[in-house]
């Protein structure tokens, strides 16, 4: 175990009623390291995020997070360690945006004065107007807007892990644009470690300290994303040339 | 008697029975929600148990409520007659609703909204609490809204085992052939449906999150929640009421009657009296079958009018026999035995099956017997009430005895026979001796002249320990030893029946011009 590793992967299987979804994956997340894993739809991209925060249990091998196997962490405190950020947000529709950022903390027995504040911080800090925002639900919000909330809700308690699935993906491209720069902001100012799952090589290539291309329940390769606009592997060369066309029609 | 008049007259009455009717089905709504969301939770959880559960509430929810009624009454400690009956039944009725909502609703939240409130860290408890049943609540309240509509409906039949709310209105209306009565009955229940209908729609509002909120919904939301608590204090209340009223008075005694004019108004006669003596009296009238035989072997009953004639071969199952010394003794001497009831002194008027032909026909055909009326049956309908059909010494003896054969034979409420009757729709019908509008509307009584049906002398059944315990009720029963005539009988139902008075001021002159 490495001082610097807060996830490991060691040789982790995952199936489920007999499907192999993840095979053999082996893999660390450095400390303050934003590590994107790319691939396309059921190859076990967020399978892998579900095994972090121990949504799902290894058929075999052991995933660590902080040194502990997950299974020797009772769920519910390794989950209030981890901020966890799913398309649209995830949020409750029957709480106000005020609550919903605010959970973690009060399931945690935070003093109320003490949410309120910690609510108003984040929400300015995903630039969100909290004297706006704060009473409102889900429903009144912009697409783009209530991703801004699930980031400040998975930030809430100060976790030192975010697992991001998709989080950007249902936006339209300017508002994906402008949340991708704040986030790479964000992950970069408060020192966090992030693991991301996409299937948006351009999302990866601005996001990444490092991409994990997975395929088939399997990790192909893990670089930087200048090793992996360099890299000849037929895969990542597939995923480059999307790329390009899009590139060209612009 | 105009409608409007009749609810002048009547309007406390018909009160009285809106809130009963009201706390019947609030109680039962809340013992189905209180047992009905628990377990819609539980099968949320355990998927194997779903199929069975909701196969049973299914089940029930498809037994006529009469029938359902009936197989509760015999049962300890949920049956006997009464409230306690008719909330057993309303609740039944009530879970499969509240279940099913409840299973559908937390089964219907957001896959992705569950596994992010998982994904926070929420204990499983704290998912259901503040995730999955805030979620359901729009369809769980519509289960409950589905469920109080019906209940409102079934509480109607409520009233054939004691349990009075709206339904005492109906079955009387249908009895008496009142139209204001079953108006005032059946109109109160539709605007209760529809009032808890319209209230639980606005509270299930409240629960959709899909929509938009804005300022006027939260004004609705104040009002609703504002509606809710008044509902809840005013059931509170007459709750509390209808607990108080029942205690207090030392001497109690529970007087019960069948489901027939005469009958609640001979258990009016005792009750009154035994008020006038410092007892109090608890009046369980207008219960249906066998129901006051059952209730008063269960001690829940101490008194209720009967007829020789039936105690002799509905209940003891005797053939039935001409002699009405014979069958006074042998009643009074089996019920001792068997039941440790007693049989007051006979009243001094019979209350037999008369059948009855309309006026005209027996004159012009000159028809004085059932005899002289057997070449007339095969052309002949006859009317026959769902009693007289089923019992021992009805149709199918009297038939043989008198060797008869109609044209056609419909069974149908006793109380319509009369009507049809003289409306022509059939010809021949088997009324009581004592129906008031016998004489009113032009009916003739054919004479038993093969003395078929056994002696129906009017009497008061009486537990042996009530006797002790109220010595009042042996004075009462002394007095009204022969006190009766078939005429006077007669004239006190058509009062009711056909005059529409008031049972209880029928009674009250009556008592008061005999100086009881």
């Amino acid at each position: 175990m490495s001082d610097v590793a807060l996830v490991e992967f060691d040789n982790v299987s995952f199936s489920l009623s007999g499907t192999n979804i993840i095979t053999e994956l082996n893999l660390i997340v450095e400390r303050a390291e934003t590590l994107v894993l790319l691939g396309e739809s059921g190859c076990g991209k967020t399978t892998t995020l579900k095994l972090v925060n121990r949504l799902f249990e290894p058929s075999a091998g052991e995933v660590r997070v902080e040194g502990k196997t997950t299974t020797d962490w009772d769920p519910i405190a390794l989950r209030r360690r981890i901020g966890y950020v799913i398309q649209e947000g995830g949020l409750f529709p029957h709480f106000s945006i005020a609550r919903n950022v605010g959970l973690v903390p009060a399931l945690a027995g935070w003093e109320q004065q003490r949410i309120d504040e910690r609510v108003r911080e984040l929400l300015s800090l995903v630039g969100l107007d909290p004297d706006r925002f704060a009473e409102r639900y889900p429903r009144e919000l912009s697409g783009g807007q209530r991703q801004r909330v699930g980031v400040a809700r998975a930030l809430a308690a100060d976790p030192p892990l975010l697992l991001l699935d998709e989080p950007f993906g249902a936006l339209d491209p300017l508002t994906r644009a402008s949340l991708q720069r704040e986030f790479a902001d964000l992950t970069t100012r408060l020192g966090k470690t992030a693991i991301l799952v996409t299937h948006d090589v351009r999302e990866a290539l601005i996001l990444a300290r490092r991409i994990g291309l997975m395929h088939k329940g399997r990790l192909l390769l893990l670089e930087t994303p200048e090793q992996f606009l360099a890299s000849d592997h037929p895969q990542v060369r597939a995923y480059l040339e999307t790329l390009e066309l899009k590139g060209g029609d612009q | 008697m105009s409608f409007w008049r009749f609810l002048q007259l009547n309007w406390s009455e018909l009160l009285s029975l809106v809130q009963q009717h009201v706390v019947l089905v609030f109680i039962a709504i809340l013992i189905a929600v209180v047992i009905g969301v628990p377990t819609g939770v539980l099968l949320t959880r355990y998927r194997s148990l779903r199929g069975p559960v909701l196969g049973i509430a299914n089940v029930m929810q498809t037994i006529p409520s009469l029938a359902l009624f009936g197989f509760l009454i015999p049962l300890p400690f949920i049956g006997g007659i009464g409230t306690r009956t008719a909330l057993v039944a309303l609740v039944l009725y009530s879970l499969l609703p509240i279940i099913r909502n409840t299973v559908t609703g937390i089964l219907g939240v957001d896959p992705n909204v569950r596994e992010a409130a998982v994904a926070m860290g929420m204990t499983s408890s704290q998912v259901l609490r503040q995730v999955e049943l805030p979620l359901a609540m729009g369809v769980i309240v519509t289960g409950i809204r589905v469920a109080t509509v019906i209940a409102v409906g079934v509480t109607t039949i409520a009233a054939a085992v004691g349990a009075g709310g709206l339904g005492v209105y109906i079955f009387r209306g249908l009895r008496q052939y009142d139209n204001n009565l079953l108006l005032a009955g059946a109109l109160s229940a539709a605007l209760l449906a529809l009032a808890a209908d319209f209230f639980l729609g606005l509270l299930q509002l409240q629960f959709s999150f899909e929509a938009k909120r804005s300022v006027a919904r939260s004004a609705t939301r104040k009002l609703v929640l504002a509606v809710g608590v008044l509902i809840l204090v005013i059931g509170g209340f007459a709750l509390w009421r209808g607990g108080a009223s029942k205690t207090g008075g030392e001497a109690h005694v529970s007087v019960g009657s069948k489901d027939f004019t005469e009958s609640a108004l001979l258990a009016e006669i005792v009750a009154q009296m035994l008020e006038a003596r410092g007892v109090s009296v608890e009046r369980r009238f207008e219960l249906g079958g066998n129901l006051p035989h059952e209730a008063m072997v269960a001690g829940t009953l101490d008194l209720y009018p009967e007829y020789t004639g039936t105690c002799y071969t509905a209940i003891l199952h005797h053939t039935p026999i001409s002699d009405s010394r014979a069958v006074y003794e042998q009643v009074k001497q089996e019920y001792a035995a068997k039941f440790n009831v007693a049989v007051s002194q006979p009243l001094g008027f019979e209350n037999t099956f008369a059948m009855l032909v309309r006026g005209d026909d027996a004159r012009r055909l000159s028809l004085k017997t059932i005899s002289d009326a057997a070449s007339q049956a095969p052309r002949w309908r006859a009317g026959f009430g769902q009693d007289f059909m089923s019992r021992a010494d009805g149709y199918p003896g009297f038939s043989k005895a008198y060797g008869l054969k109609f044209a056609e034979v419909r069974e149908m409420d006793l109380s319509l026979t009369y009507i049809a009757l003289s409306s022509k729709q059939v010809d021949l019908v088997a009324g009581n001796s004592t129906e008031g509008r016998i004489a009113t509307l032009d009916l003739f009584q054919l004479a038993d002249d093969r003395h078929y049906f056994p002696p129906y002398e009017a009497v008061y059944l009486v537990r042996q320990d009530s006797l002790t315990r109220v010595p009042a009720l042996q004075e009462v029963l002394a007095k009204l030893a022969n006190g009766i005539s078939t005429d006077e009988m007669r004239r006190l139902n058509y009062e009711i029946d056909g005059n529409k008075r008031d049972p209880k001021e029928v009674v009250k002159e009556w008592i008061a011009k005999r100086g009881l």
